[in-house]
């Protein structure tokens, strides 16, 4: 019996039972813009920017079951504004300062901004308030850059055991909180070691004295585009 | 505090799972849940600390910093508003001289706003501590005030203050049927699960919480789904703005929804059911308690349901904490487990993978009420009444600008000019039928009709006159989403705040044609790409608001974008700070 098969763009695309949409895809090399997915992680579908079209239908393609003879639409112009607005979103939301940061060249959210050609903001800045956490002596916590994807709190939890991070508050509200009384970073046991450490797709959970190490222009969305680093075949990191 | 900690952990069995339950328990001794007891609960319960933190930080009626030991809250719904709430609650900030959402320096009292409290047909209505007070009036402020600054606990406040009323205007198939407890669950019994899932099905009955699914079907695929234990639970989140239906049959009508409940357990083989109460109907617990109760002592609940051998079923009161989106199912199974109230993924559906992963049904409390009776009267006797496609009657809950709000039982397919003729409204300019999420309806809509493939309602009917401003309608609908979105995905989250900003330009006369051109972007995005029906709907009112009251908008706005900065408004820290308001303090001498 051959692979099942649903058709992205018009290409066929084959998957195994139990994979969802984006994972059938990326396993294909074909790219789909994401920024809450990973694939070590089950998905949950935060960010939306991974929605596709499903026989006419919008779904975010990481949570979307694959089925055999499905009609899903990506690179459409629709799609791709769709898109757009969403990563506007999400600059809107916080504080987000692309020419300064430190993970510039190596963040996903500027890489899919540009995929995207999201060139400059289009809401009003929200400007929130949001604390800077240099409390633990090898991480900054840096919040102002959190896009609120929950691959640290799904790694912590799930890989290293130690719940480090969570999420409370609630709607615009919604914010990152550390497993301590204090509120703390370093009042918790996170180790530069962990899972936690290596998932932040933003600039949000830093390595101190390492910001520079590679220079900026040389960094791995400086040399090429997200949509083909993503799918490029790759060592395991 | 430790020892009340204690007590409160024990008393719920040290359950994770009840820990909604318990950080109420925590508010309602200590008046906030601090990072100590965030921590002591956190380690009785052997969850990460993260995770309750997460729990009281997600719940509107959670504090996790000091709030007054009298805590008010004013039901901030647009019926409340026409009624004179903000006048009212600027009387009290006025009277212990704070500003709203603030403190008293003594620890007295605060004051803030809270989404729809359901008591809509007698606003302006308000929360103080776990108390709900209707029919507000500078008088019963006054008094109210009184006694805050006399320092007597709620509970000991007179009865008269708490007097909810009833108002059923119309009664009809559920309403006006004789039915006296266990009747459902007799005729249940008699018929056997078989007979009642036929029953349901030949009813049409389809889901009231607004978005119309197949009764029967749900109870099919939960019948039939593996599982050691089903569960049945009673979605009593009655959230919508402008919704007080499911107060009026919690109240006056518990034996039908606790029998409904019961003929859900045979028609799908469940032993345990589950009530979530929204934590604003507090009167409510105690009658629902004792209902319960009377009904253990009767054989209603318990071993052998009914003197059926081997049928075990019983029923726990579960109550909510200020959270809109735990009206949706499966964001409600999150908050019975202890949880946020974040929607699930589906699939899985909770038919199969609903309350700690078995199969569950989650029904609206006026279908459960429908269910009991079918059970009683058949299928046909449901069926005909209605329309083909929306088979019964809809209780509607009016309020707004009409002679006599309240409850009406309609045949679906009524037309909503019959309703408000009923209830009294003159000079419609506009209706919203199924609240914010629903549909705005113009005053020349109002020959449509209550049914899920015409106008589809949750049951809330809110009238507006013509000397209403619409757009401070849309403002009030914007600012409500923004408050209620859980925040879990982008579109969502970020765009109720982006409308709620732009609708709140437009009406402050600052807005442009293109804020307007971006409420639309905004609301069209959410509905596409959201993660649940409150993200997916919460566009509606501006997009319904621009396609028929569109010269309201154009009126207000300018053709070329203003400045987006306020520059003079950015000088408001400054001026706090300094404490000066005087004309030098403004970039426009105009201002203060």
């Amino acid at each position: 019996m051959s692979e099942p098969t649903f058709t992205l763009d018009g290409d066929d695309v084959p998957f195994t039972e139990g994979q969802t949409i984006l994972q059938a895809a990326l396993g294909a090399r074909r790219y789909v813009p994401y920024l809450c997915f990973h694939k070590d992680f089950k998905p949950h579908g935060s960010c939306k920017v991974c929605t596709v079209k499903v026989n006419g239908h919008h779904a975010a393609g990481c949570t979307t079951p694959a089925r055999a003879g499905d009609v899903v639409e990506s690179q459409t112009e629709e799609l791709t504004e769709l898109r757009r607005d969403l990563v506007q979103f999400l600059f809107t939301e916080g504080n987000h300062f692309c020419p300064s940061c430190e993970q510039s060249g190596r963040c996903t959210l500027q890489a899919v901004g540009y995929e995207l050609g999201v060139t400059q903001g289009h809401y009003n800045p929200l400007f929130p308030t949001r604390p800077l956490d240099a409390s633990h002596p090898d991480v900054l916590l840096e919040l102002n850059r959190c896009i609120l994807c929950e691959l640290c709190v799904r790694a912590s939890a799930q890989v290293d055991r130690k719940h480090v991070f969570a999420l409370s508050g609630r709607g615009l509200t919604k914010h990152l909180v550390v497993n301590a009384e204090s509120g703390r970073l370093g009042d918790t046991d996170l180790a530069v070691e962990d899972k936690a450490m290596k998932v932040c797709p933003v600039g949000a959970i830093l390595r101190k004295r390492r910001g520079f190490t590679v220079p900026i222009g040389e960094r791995t969305f400086d040399k090429a585009p997200i949509s083909q680093v993503l799918v490029a075949p790759h060592e395991e990191d | 505090m430790d020892r009340d900690l204690s007590a409160i952990l024990a008393r719920h069995h040290h359950d994770g799972g009840r820990l909604v339950q318990i950080l109420r328990d925590v508010m309602a001794v200590a008046g906030h849940i601090s990072p100590g007891a965030i921590t002591r609960v956190a380690e009785a319960l052997a969850l990460p600390r993260g995770h309750v933190e997460g729990v009281a930080g997600f719940y509107s009626f959670f504090a996790t910093e000091p709030r007054g030991r009298y805590r008010v809250r004013f039901s901030d719904n647009v019926t409340d508003q026409m009624a004179g709430s903000r006048a009212l609650a600027q009387r009290m900030l006025d009277a212990f001289r704070i500003e709203l959402g603030e403190v008293s320096r003594d620890g007295l009292v605060s004051v803030g706003l809270t989404s729809c409290t359901g008591l809509c047909d007698q606003g302006p209505a308000m929360l103080v501590n776990d108390h709900a007070i209707a029919r507000l009036t500078p008088a019963r402020i006054g008094a109210i005030t009184s006694l805050i600054r006399g320092g007597s606990p709620v509970a000991q406040w007179p009865d008269n203050l708490f007097r909810i009323d009833s108002h059923i205007r119309r009664r009809d198939l559920l309403l006006g049927a004789p039915f006296a407890a266990g009747d459902g669950v007799a005729a249940a019994l008699a018929r056997g699960a078989a007979d009642v899932r036929l029953q349901i099905e030949q009813s049409g009955l389809r889901g009231r919480g607004g978005a119309g699914f197949s009764t029967a079907t749900k109870w099919a695929a939960c019948a039939a789904a593996p599982g050691p234990v089903r569960h049945v639970v009673c979605n009593a989140d009655e959230g919508e703005p402008g919704t007080f239906k499911d107060r009026e049959l919690l109240a006056h009508h518990l034996d039908l929804v606790l029998d409904g409940m019961t003929v859900a357990a045979v028609a799908v083989g469940a032993t345990h059911g589950l009530l979530y109460l929204r934590g604003e109907y507090p009167f409510l617990i105690a009658p629902i308690q004792a209902a319960l109760a009377d009904r253990r002592a009767r054989g209603l609940l318990g071993r052998d349901v009914g003197g059926a051998r081997g049928f075990d079923f019983d029923i726990e009161l579960h109550v909510g904490a200020g959270a809109y989106v735990c009206g949706e199912e499966s964001a409600l199974l999150e908050s019975l487990e202890g949880k946020r109230g974040i929607p699930r993924n589906r699939p899985p559906y909770p038919v199969t993978h609903g309350y700690r992963q078995q199969p569950t049904v989650v029904n609206n409390v006026e279908t459960l009420a429908a269910a009991a009776l079918i059970a009683v009267h058949g299928g046909a006797w449901f069926r005909a009444v209605g329309t083909p496609r929306s088979a019964g009657t809809k209780i509607l809950s009016v309020s707004g600008d009409v002679e006599r709000p309240g409850v009406y039982e309609v045949p679906f397919g009524t037309a909503v000019r019959d309703v408000l003729a009923e209830a009294g409204a003159l000079d419609v300019q506009a209706v919203q039928v199924g609240g914010p999420s629903g549909t705005l309806l113009a005053g020349s809509e109002l020959g449509r009709r209550i049914a899920f493939e015409d106008v589809p309602s949750a049951g809330a009917v809110m009238v507006f006159d013509r000397t209403r401003d619409i757009l401070g309608v849309v403002d009030n609908f914007a600012r409500f989403f923004a408050h209620e979105s859980c925040g879990f995905c982008t579109p969502c989250r970020v765009g109720t705040t982006l409308n709620h900003h732009l609708m709140a330009r437009v009406c402050a006369g600052k807005g442009s044609r293109r804020d307007v051109d971006d409420l639309v972007r905004v609301s069209r995005l959410m509905k596409a790409a959201s993660h649940c029906g409150l993200g997916t709907t919460a566009g509606n009112p501006v997009l319904d608001a621009l396609a028929k009251f569109r010269p309201a908008f154009d009126a207000r706005v300018a053709s070329e974008p203003g400045p987006a900065f306020d520059l003079d408004e950015a000088l408001a820290p400054a001026r706090e700070a300094t404490a000066r308001d005087d004309a030098g303090a403004h970039l426009d001498p105009e201002a203060p």
